[in-house]
């Protein structure tokens, strides 16, 4: 015991005195910060641990039903049709075909209602999110992902949400929502979320 | 966690604690036959804190070049000339043997020597006496390797060198976090560079090993950092609206290869990292990403999906004709140049299955190292001899490394868990 408090001392000490531990110190602080001031560091967060088997999509015949994570905690305090699952407003994750960004016509309803609530809304902002499954290469992914939210902007801004209220950013491969190398992983992540942001 | 605990976390990880922290086993997957037998008889010591004729062993077999004989099939435990029988070894089939002798000096240093000989010419190849202080043992350890590489191979040993990578912290927990690390060649004393709750991604050595560039979203979108590793200080040299990603260095490390969509769409862009000018190389409604520098800085390689997939192409670095370069496998993605500048280290796709390919710049023949499934991230080691690469399996991801021909390949295995996007320092 004594000699771990020793070790603890010698340790915190030559932590503090280190150029170099400051700097990555400084990094993992301004990570923290920024996460925490901007409100979505939670966001991502819980979208991975929901990730992890808690939360599951279900196949059925026509479509797959998208289980919001991402900010949908934002999003459900914004009224009851947002968690209503018979309203389209409570599906916030359209999902895509391999190699594919093209918006399947099962969620041309969803992103025609969010797009319709986005119109008489005007001050409302969402981020786009575009996602790919883990196969192939990561920036390779990055940039599938973000074809996948920008078709989804694209149908948004058609139906006369102002350019403004639409944000894109593509994680690839890198948030997945379910974790394994088969079809049911890869068709799950294979997405965009839709997120609503606090303002 | 409590407060001090969390101290006591990060110092581990941040500095070189003698605790056997990084524990690494290497399995080998696949042999060669054409291996030389080499014995590296224990040196003889008095409780220095490496076993340095084990790490040069680890080394020596994780080269692919050699045959590491077993210690229990050696028939004694010389450490000095005169303590050799050479016929005993020549009866086991060795045709080289290491011996050596490591002493404690005082004052937290040590003396290390050791001896190489060629079992059936019974002669001396080397010997050197090192001075090393405790905490340099490993590396003089991998500077034994060198010399012993060079000497029967004639090519530079990789064994000094270091790696960085991704990994994942705390998987699945709500602490959960990435981090870039730098490590040795061979994954021992991992140094936390950067860490994150968001995504980091596509690090990438300046060619004197002294920055690495990488892509980070703690902003929340992709910017591109340059960080001295000595200093640990940072700058963000990219952050424009869409898809900063995929850096690499030019050769005279004056300029950022990088990818940007701000223009619409991905493309290949140069940037000059000292009047952060940006010169667009390509200018498709595709995707083109993952540059990369040819060695004598003319061209950079890239991964387009112009002609429907990913496959490879190639554009002069300061602009012009752009040209395919692959045809075989219906995805190609992310190459990367042999440091001779003879070969092309890449994704190759069939199907569900992801493999590393070399392709012969001479030929265009493209030979399939990796059998998969799910392979990528190729980065070759700066003496061309070996490639490093990761591999994803569901939810967690390793590193292995395999040689050029294919025929031997090695999994690194890293206490840390998750591991992926390999680099080998230049």
């Amino acid at each position: 015991m004594k000699l771990n408090k020793t070790l603890l001392a010698l340790a915190i000490g030559t932590f503090l005195l280190s150029a170099c531990s400051d700097d990555e110190k400084d990094a993992s602080l301004t990570d923290g910060t920024q996460n925490t001031a901007s409100g979505l560091n939670d966001a991502s967060t819980s979208g991975l641990n929901k990730g992890s088997g808690a939360y599951g999509s279900e196949m059925d015949g026509s479509g797959i039903n998208g289980v919001s994570s991402g900010n949908g905690d934002y999003a459900s305090t914004l009224g009851p049709e947002f968690n209503d699952p018979n309203n389209p407003l409570s599906k916030r994750t359209v999902y895509f075909m391999l190699d594919s960004s093209q918006v399947l016509p099962d969620f041309v309803p969803v992103i025609a209602a969010h797009a319709k609530y986005l119109i008489a809304n005007p001050s409302q902002h969402i981020t786009l999110e575009g996602h790919a499954d883990e196969r192939g290469s990561r920036e390779y992914n990055i940039a599938l992902g973000e074809q996948r939210a920008k078709s989804v902007s694209s149908m948004m801004k058609i139906q006369g949400v102002s350019e403004n209220q639409l944000e894109i950013v593509s994680y690839g491969e890198e948030k997945p929502k379910a974790f394994g190398s088969d079809e049911s992983a890869w068709e799950q992540n294979r997405r965009v979320e839709i997120v609503y942001q606090a303002r | 966690m409590n407060f001090f605990r969390r101290i006591l976390f990060i110092v581990l990880f941040g500095f070189n604690v003698p605790f056997g922290h990084a524990a690494l086993t290497i399995e080998i997957t696949e042999g060669v036959e054409s291996a030389v037998p080499v014995a590296v008889v224990p040196f003889a010591s008095q409780n220095a804190p490496v076993n340095i004729s084990a790490v040069v062993n680890a080394d020596l077999e994780r080269s692919g070049f050699f045959k590491m004989m077993p210690e229990q099939s050696m028939p004694g435990r010389p450490s000095t000339a005169a303590e050799v029988n050479f016929k005993d070894w020549q009866t086991l089939g060795q045709n080289y043997l290491v011996i050596g002798q490591v002493s404690d000096a005082g004052g937290g240093q040590y003396n290390v020597q050791f001896q190489l000989f060629d079992v059936y010419k019974n002669g001396q190849l080397l010997g050197y006496r090192m001075a090393s202080s405790a905490d340099d043992l490993r590396r003089t350890a991998h500077h034994i390797s060198d010399l012993i590489f060079e000497k029967l191979t004639g090519k530079k040993g990789v064994f000094s060198g270091r790696i960085a990578y991704i990994t994942t912290n705390n998987q699945g927990s709500k602490e959960q976090s990435q981090q870039l690390q730098v490590a040795d060649a061979d994954g021992f004393n991992p140094q936390t560079v950067a860490s994150s709750v968001e995504p980091l991604m596509s690090p990438s050595w300046s060619p004197d090993g002294k920055k690495v560039a990488y892509v980070s979203f703690e902003r929340k979108s992709a910017a591109i950092y340059v960080q001295t590793l000595a200093t640990g200080e940072r700058t963000r040299v990219a952050e424009y609206p869409g898809i900063n990603g995929a850096p690499a260095w030019s050769p005279d490390g004056t300029k950022l290869a990088l990818t940007l969509s701000k223009d619409g769409s991905p493309d290949i862009y140069v940037l000059d990292l000292s009047t952060r000018s940006l010169n667009k190389l390509t200018k498709s409604f595709a995707i083109d990403t993952e540059p990369s520098w040819s060695p004598d800085g003319s061209t950079i390689v890239f991964t387009s999906d112009r002609g429907g997939k990913p496959q490879i192409y190639s554009v002069p670095s300061k602009g012009g004709q752009e040209k395919r370069l692959t045809f075989s496998g219906n995805y190609n993605a992310r190459a990367s140049f042999s440091p001779d500048g003879k070969n092309l280290v890449m994704v190759h796709g069939n199907g569900n299955d992801y493999r590393i390919a070399v392709m012969d710049m001479a030929t265009r023949s493209m030979n399939v190292l990796t059998s998969g499934q799910s392979d990528e991230s190729p980065s070759f080691a700066p003496n061309g001899t070996m490639i490093l690469y990761a591999s994803k399996k569901g939810r967690t991801g390793f590193l292995s490394a395999v040689t050029l021909d294919g025929k031997m390949q090695q999994k690194l295995v890293f206490n840390s868990g998750e591991v992926r996007e390999p680099s080998w320092a230049p």
